[in-house]
């Protein structure tokens, strides 16, 4: 049980990450709780695939039978990474031209979409 | 709905989410404790089979290399989302700047001065040498590419902006980006045109711990690379674009 | 080992919240940075090392200063339509 608790850590982010989301006031706000959601999955990734004694899954001064912690997982959080950063850099240019348009980043505020 | 009925909604079901999440990770087998058939599979066989020594890259540009180039085309379409979002909408177009000089400078701190710009020179060598290390060290062509995007902001924080200009909206850049995700769906046909499947690693490996081994590893690295310093570069100038204008019209 | 893995996640596990509840972006692009470094600190001690450079790169550099640029363009722009309005 005590060692199941860094999973409740990635379920403790990935709450947090969602209250910034569901009570912001203000959009640039928004898309950083966005990527400290995201950083939960990390943490579920890492801590699910960490094998105790094991070390980096790289063989340049190794043998190659020594005991590693696995490396598909790690494969899956680069992927993860790039996703975050281009989900970043496109919900901040639509923020900037919701501003240009409505002049203000106040979701609240933002009464274009709703007719 | 207001504020505090959303906040109220909001913490009435994440208190159910939070028991959802505590039931199905008590089901996972406790941390340290790894047992998945994959993770051993790949760590025993895949220094022979790719004459690799970072297992994880040759999972992520060989085991996996669909999926890398599924992630490339996410960060080809976001700069293009990008630019287009933010594509100059008077009339005349976007005022190429080719009247900027290297000389072109703000006044800044000569601390910062200083300091960026004998910083640029070692952080260059560094992106080249983690994006053509792929399959030897951690860091592939990702984390390399990122690197030597960020060396032209260096160059902004100096305060050259026109140097800044020149080099980031330059046709290299955009060569650069398109360059390197279409290379690497060119390296994936050309493993269909030697008669393997698509994206196969056909080309010989090498020796292990060599520069140039693991085959076509180490070429898509560098490729992803290109890619990836390409897209970011454009990123910024794309956000910086006004306000460098703004600076070298002021000078003018 | 054992130790510094525990520290390492309570200190992800308390970064979390002062990231979310910094509510003004001007100061949180700076407390997102450090939560950056401290998760690849994390990605370290865990023996990813291939994910920490990721991380460093793009959760430290990029990302806040994507953030911060959107933040002055976005000044600019108030600006001008400041000074447009006086006029």
């Amino acid at each position: 049980m005590i060692l199941h608790v860094p999973y409740f850590i990635a379920a403790w982010i990935f709450l947090w990450g969602l209250y910034g989301i569901v009570t912001s006031k203000n959009l640039v706000h928004q898309v950083v709780c966005l990527a400290v959601l995201q950083t939960s999955t990390y943490v579920l990734l890492l801590t699910v695939g960490y094998k105790v004694g094991g070390t980096a899954p790289v063989f340049a001064d190794i043998p190659v039978g020594t005991t590693v912690v696995d490396p598909l997982v790690q494969a899956l959080m680069l992927t993860d990474i790039v996703v975050e950063a281009t989900v970043a850099a496109l919900l901040l240019a639509m923020v900037v031209k919701a501003n240009e348009l409505a002049n203000t980043i106040d979701p609240e505020e933002l009464r274009i979409l709703t007719g | 709905m207001n504020l505090r009925a959303r906040t109220t909604l909001f913490l009435v079901s994440a208190a159910a989410l939070a028991v959802i999440f505590v039931l199905a990770f008590l089901d996972l087998p406790p941390m340290g404790d790894y047992r998945g058939p994959y993770g051993y599979v790949v760590t025993q066989v895949a220094v022979y089979e790719r004459h690799a020594t970072d297992v994880v890259n040759a999972i992520n540009y060989d085991y996996r290399a669909f999926d890398t180039l599924g992630e490339e085309f996410i960060l080809f379409a976001a700069v293009l989302g990008v630019l287009l979002l933010f594509r100059p909408d008077d009339k005349k177009g976007h005022k190429r700047n080719s009247n900027a000089q290297e000389q072109d400078e703000l006044p800044v701190s000569d601390a910062l001065r200083i300091s960026t710009q004998a910083i640029m020179g070692l952080m260059i060598v560094f992106g080249f040498y983690i994006a053509t290390h792929g399959q030897l060290t951690p860091g592939s062509g990702f984390q390399g590419g990122v690197i030597l995007a960020s060396a032209p902001i260096l160059l902004y924080l100096a305060g050259n902006v026109g140097a800044f200009e020149k080099i980031t909206s330059s046709a290299l850049v955009k060569v650069a980006e398109c360059g390197g995700a279409g290379g690497y769906a060119i390296i994936g046909i050309s493993a269909l045109l030697a008669g393997t499947h698509f994206l196969t690693n056909f080309v010989p490996l090498g020796t292990t711990g060599d520069l140039f081994s693991s085959g076509t590893i180490a070429v898509i690295s560098v490729c992803v690379g290109v890619e990836v310093t390409g897209g970011f570069v454009q990123l910024t100038q794309i956000y910086l674009r006004k306000i460098v204008e703004a600076e070298l019209r002021k000078k003018s | 080992m054992r130790l510094l893995q525990w520290m390492s996640l309570l200190l992800v596990a308390v970064a979390a919240p002062g990231v979310v509840l910094t509510r003004d972006p001007k100061p949180q692009v700076v407390t997102l940075s450090f939560y950056g470094l401290l998760c690849a600190l994390m990605f370290f001690i865990f023996q990813a090392p291939d994910v920490a450079l990721s991380q460093i790169t793009i959760g430290a550099v990029m990302l806040p200063l994507m953030i911060l640029l959107a933040l002055t363009r976005m000044r600019r722009h108030n600006q001008q339509k400041q000074r447009k309005g006086s006029k």
